[in-house]
């Protein structure tokens, strides 16, 4: 997630301080990337030391200002032109978790599937309540609920795909026997889920700031 | 406290006899409260088509029964069920199930003059329901001088009409692209936030997040149950503990 480009877009626009940019940043993202003021100084060093953003003075109560450079205008333009790079993700837990499940003997793959399946369903709930919420002329948070909404979805049609793969493979040939207990029992570490409902929970505020407009 | 407006109790439905025979239904337990609304999902074939005709009582079950606002739907004579079905039950089929020969109006009308409202009262009341699915304009066109997206809108205007308690949709938005299904699903979620209750068959996970509950069911049994869901208001908390 580039807070780098997102402060320069917002500099774009006019000279900016450290919490202006915060509160403009996560009022566009409705706070679904949190960010702390400390991130924004550390990044705002950075561009300064870069040459994309210079210091712009100061106000009456010790604000100090900064503007974006024709060097940093620049930088924002490839950005917008360039497209996302699709290497360098994360790496996916969840694919990672079901291609171990199928081949860990003991696991009930098909209990993995739907319990995180129901897991993202309820994720998949929240967006909905949140977007039905929305401001309907907030295209910006719109917009950043909807990437949650899609890939939420796209996770539970990937999650469907596994499960009828799977009811494929235990027709042509039976799932294989379970191990003694003792040694399937740890395949699935029971923490994983939790790591990942906090992923889940990522616009915290921005649902409480948007929910009591 | 009131009963809910739907109760599956040991629900069951069987096709067939002998060796063809098809459990499509096997003990379904199910409530719907008064401002629920239930998205059901599940692999075709899984039976949740079938679990919503015997809902609606379009179906009869092999065990079990269905209660529509505490009233044992089930036993009840042919006549009995249908009036139900024009007062408290709407339907959305789908395969539309629109009459050719009459108008958007009335067809949307059509359920509240079979049960003897005076046909100005009826038609008044088709035309809020097709203001409020946004095809207010279509009133007087006949189905097959609409697109199949204004025809299904037509179809949800007829099963909201008057005041339906109870609305089963089976695949509601099929026919809809993305933004037009949304719309479609807001008018559900809207119906039952002002007290009615609905149970929503999709197999789109997009669609299913506007319910307050999502079911499973898989070879005819229900497997799996998101629960209700808190408001903002857990959320408020949870914040707060961050």
């Amino acid at each position: 997630m580039s807070i780098k480009h997102g402060l320069l877009a917002l500099l774009d626009q006019g000279p900016r301080y450290g919490y202006q940019l915060r509160a403009e940043f996560e009022s566009r993202t409705g706070s679904t990337w949190p960010l702390n003021v400390g991130q924004v100084y550390t990044t705002l060093g950075r561009l300064d030391r870069d040459g994309l953003v210079v210091p712009d003075g100061e106000d009456g109560e010790g604000h100090v200002f900064y503007k974006i450079t024709d060097e940093g205008r620049r930088e924002l333009r490839e950005w917008f032109d360039e497209p996302v790079s699709r290497a360098g993700r994360p790496r996916d837990e969840l694919a990672i978790k079901l291609a171990m499940a199928v081949t860990v003997p003991g696991v009930d793959v098909a209990a993995v599937v739907q319990s995180q399946r129901a897991h993202t369903l309820r994720a998949l709930q929240d967006y909905t309540r949140l977007k039905a919420r929305a401001a309907e002329d907030d295209l910006a948070w719109q917009l950043v609920l909807e990437s949650l909404v899609f890939q939420a979805e796209a996770e539970v049609r990937w999650l469907d795909h596994c499960e009828s793969r799977l009811a494929r493979r235990d027709l042509v040939a039976p799932a294989p026997a379970p191990l003694p207990a003792d040694a399937g029992g740890g395949a699935v570490p029971p923490d994983t889920d939790d790591e990942r409902s906090d992923d889940r929970a990522a616009p915290r505020r921005g649902r409480i700031r948007r929910g009591n407009r | 406290m009131n009963a809910p407006v739907l109760e599956l109790r040991g629900l069951g439905r069987t096709y067939g006899t002998g060796a063809a025979q098809v459990q499509s239904l096997i003990g379904v337990d199910l409530t719907v409260d008064a401002g629920e609304l239930l998205a059901v999902m599940g692999p075709s074939g899984s039976g949740k088509s079938t679990l919503l005709m015997l809902a609606g009582g379009l179906d009869t079950p092999t065990t079990g029964m269905v209660l529509v606002e505490g009233k044992e739907i089930t036993g009840l004579p042919r006549r009995k069920q249908a009036a139900l079905r024009r007062r408290s039950v709407g339907y959305v089929f789908q395969d539309l199930n629109l009459i050719p020969a009459l108008t958007a109006a009335e067809n949307v009308a059509l359920p509240l003059e079979l049960d003897g409202t005076s046909v100005r009262k009826a038609r008044t009341a088709a035309h809020a329901a097709l203001e409020e699915v946004g095809v207010r304009q279509l009133a007087d066109r006949f189905p097959d001088e609409m697109s199949g997206g204004q025809q299904q809108r037509v179809a949800i205007a007829r099963a909201l009409v008057g005041d339906r308690r109870l609305v089963l949709a089976d695949e509601p938005t099929g026919a809809l692209d993305s933004a037009t299904g949304e719309a479609v699903l807001r008018v559900l979620r809207a119906r039952c936030d002002a007290g009615a209750a609905a149970v929503l068959v999709t197999h789109e996970a997009r669609h299913a997040a506007w319910a307050d509950r999502i079911v499973f069911i898989r070879d005819g049994r229900l497997v799996d149950d998101t629960g209700r869901q808190e408001g903002a208001e857990s959320l408020l908390a949870a914040e707060g503990t961050r």
